[in-house]
């Protein structure tokens, strides 16, 4: 067949041609509302079903959080004689009248640089485990594990500092010290429990199994409650064992059998051949978990643990039910003043809010991870 | 480094000759299936065996015994003078010394092709990083591909991806170099660059036991083609009585297949 045959008119030589332009209107953002938002009736219709939504509950969010809402008064009533009707916008007043005590709890006033200090340095030991570009990260990961110390020191005090009691902490304080203590010894004691799990030693593997099992088959709400009363029982009569810290264990040790489920999850995804390779090269046991299998597994498992640690973040608002003051009670027990009642709204939404933060972060930085990860195999 | 080779003088009293493995009455199970039966064989340092077979006849199985990646149950596996047993010392000093190379590469995605290479002299030879990335960086040059040292194993091609592995393998300065069906997963065009480097390596006087079909290697290098069956040595012989003429009918059977394509 001739070149004159597969293009009749325009007798289309072989070789170099310059490439052309796409036709009009399939690239840019013309090609893409046409291929995203337009492509069929159906989805044209759904298009606009969209923007009507949002045209009608939009503008009255706003209208009601932002446009319409009262700051810097002393009671609701004093709020709502602002407004056209009860209601017509958030008291956030409200909020702003109890911040701190959502903050801190009722940790002692003058005490509170503690807290804010802490913090500080929490967010100071997070960003070495969270991100490998820190310079000099050996010497801050040094300073990352001597920090649950230096906090436990500074939020309970002792040596030079006023003590102050744990039954005083509170608010997003305690939420954050419950969550991120859970999520970090959790992840550590799961990984040994799966690698228990899935190890050839019996009397090892029945403890893990017995272990996870136990610990997945009953409410995290009962081993609170354990926590909070039949934990007495065992420990010897007198001996105070701090209500923080054994709520603290048992969450760890809940959130851990879940890791170690989604862990042993990653195990099970890496093939024999690296077990192999590893065994072959004279890697011992521990090196060829450290350097070759737990790397990998545990990237495979990342949505699945954090997928956990979201949901032992938000679960820790449990300890309510043994009358611990975590933000969302310290809101609760708020609505209960006279001169606040009836504003539900603010305060839950305001919760919602600082818990979406939260796992919104959680969320993005495991994308974040597992795009660093991906290094095409 | 002086301890280690105390280490291997006591365990090396049981060396008899110059033979560099030796395998005695070797029989393995796997639970009731008995798929190594009475295997004898011994190499001498620097010679090449080719192993070959039909499918399932325990070639594997064979030479993952002689670095103990499985357990043979009854005879004797010597390897440079050390024997295997359940002894861990035992194993961790054979398997230093010889190197595996798997059909399907089993590199590590996670690291670099350089890190894969590094890994081993570091932490099982204790070698500083820089000194074992030098030395991983000398061999992906040996397997022409030292452009690819800072990419991931995901990133190569099959045959990068196996020649890697050679260099990951001859990083640790193996006495031995074992290799089951290393072209098999290959596309037929990679398969020559690998078996360049194979060939590279025979010549230069690697002691290497090597599973393959590709007989066009085992007739370049090979000082003795070994033939197996039902977990048996059928026979074994210098390649160009082997091909020229095979003493058993299976052996016979077996070539005119593989010939015959
Ligand atoms: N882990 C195992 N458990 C039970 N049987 C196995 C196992 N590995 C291999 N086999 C069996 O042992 C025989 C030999 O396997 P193998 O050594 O892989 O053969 P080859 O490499 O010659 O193809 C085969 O029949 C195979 O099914
Ligand atoms: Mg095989």
């Amino acid at each position: 067949m001739s070149d004159a045959n597969l293009t009749p008119k325009e007798n289309y030589t072989p070789g170099n041609h310059p490439d052309l332009p796409p036709p009009p209107g399939t690239i840019g953002t013309i090609g893409w509302m046409r291929k995203n938002l337009f492509s069929t009736p159906l989805n044209t219709f759904l298009t606009l079903l969209g923007i009507a939504t949002i045209w009608v509950t939009i503008p009255p969010i706003f209208n009601w959080a932002i446009f319409n809402s009262v700051w810097n008064v002393a009671s609701r009533t004093e709020c709502w004689d602002q407004m056209a009707y009860p209601n017509e916008g958030a008291c956030w007043a409200f909020v702003q009248n109890r911040f701190l005590l959502l903050i801190y709890g009722f940790y002692p006033e003058p005490e509170r640089w503690r807290v804010n200090l802490s913090f500080l340095m929490l967010i100071l030991a997070a960003v070495p485990i969270l991100f490998d570009q820190v310079p000099k990260r050996k010497w801050a990961l040094v300073y990352s594990v001597a920090f649950p110390f230096i906090a436990g020191w500074l939020l309970v005090g002792g040596f030079g500092l006023n003590p102050v009691d744990s039954d005083k902490f509170g608010g997003v304080m305690l939420t954050i010290i419950i969550g991120v203590t859970g999520i970090t010894f959790s992840l550590p004691l799961g990984v040994v429990l799966a690698l228990g799990r899935t190890s050839n030693m019996p009397a090892l593997r029945i403890v893990c199994v017995l272990f996870i099992e136990f610990i997945r088959g009953v409410p995290l709400i009962a081993l609170l409650f354990i926590a909070s009363t039949m934990l007495n029982y065992f420990l010897p009569p007198g001996s105070q064992f701090n209500l923080l810290m054994r709520v603290l264990i048992m969450v760890t040790l809940f959130a851990a059998a879940y890791n170690a489920e989604v862990v042993r999850g990653g195990l099970q995804g890496i093939p024999r051949g690296q077990f192999e390779a590893a065994d072959a090269m004279g890697l011992k046991y521990w090196q060829a978990m450290r350097l070759i299998v737990l790397p990998q597994a545990l990237k495979i498992s990342i949505p699945g643990i954090v997928n956990n640690f979201i949901g032992l973040y938000k679960d820790t608002t449990l300890v309510l039910i043994i009358g611990m003051f975590d933000v969302l009670q310290i809101g609760r027990s708020s609505l209960a003043d006279a001169e606040w009642s009836g504003l539900a709204n603010e305060i839950y939404l305001f919760t919602a809010l600082f818990f979406f933060a939260c796992c919104f972060s959680m969320s993005r930085y495991s994308l974040y991870l597992e795009k660093k990860l991906h290094t095409g195999l | 480094m002086t301890e280690v080779q105390t280490d291997q003088n006591q365990v090396r009293s049981s060396r008899e000759d110059d033979d560099i493995i030796q395998i005695k009455e070797m029989h393995k199970w796997y639970g009731e299936f008995h798929v190594l039966k009475n295997i004898n064989l011994s190499v001498k340092k620097g010679e090449r065996i080719v192993i070959c077979g039909p499918s399932g006849s325990g070639k594997s199985t064979l030479i993952r015994c002689i670095n103990r990646l499985e357990e043979h149950q009854k005879g004797k596996i010597i390897v440079d003078g050390i024997e295997l047993t359940g002894d861990l010392k035992h194993i961790e000093l054979i398997r230093k010394e010889v190197g595996m190379v798997f059909q399907h590469f089993n590199l590590f995605p996670h690291l670099t092709n350089l890190e894969n290479c590094a890994l081993a002299p570091i932490w099982v030879r204790k070698m500083p990083r820089k000194e074992a990335e030098e030395i991983g960086m000398n061999f992906l040059e040996r397997v022409k591909i030292p452009e690819q040292a800072r990419k991931f194993p995901g990133q190569l091609s099959g045959g990068q991806q196996q020649r890697v592995a050679i260099a990951r393998s001859l990083c640790m300065n193996p006495k031995i170099m074992l290799f089951d069906e290393p072209t098999s997963a290959l596309d037929p065009e990679m398969i020559a660059e690998v078996l360049d480097v194979m060939v590279e390596l025979a010549e230069e006087g690697m002691t290497m036991l090597c599973v393959t079909h590709e007989m066009g290697f085992a007739k370049r290098v090979a000082d003795s083609v070994i033939f197996m069956d039902g977990g048996e040595v059928i026979e074994s012989n210098e390649p160009n009585e082997f091909f020229n003429n095979p003493k058993s009918d299976r052996t016979k059977l077996f070539l005119s297949q593989i010939l015959a394509h």
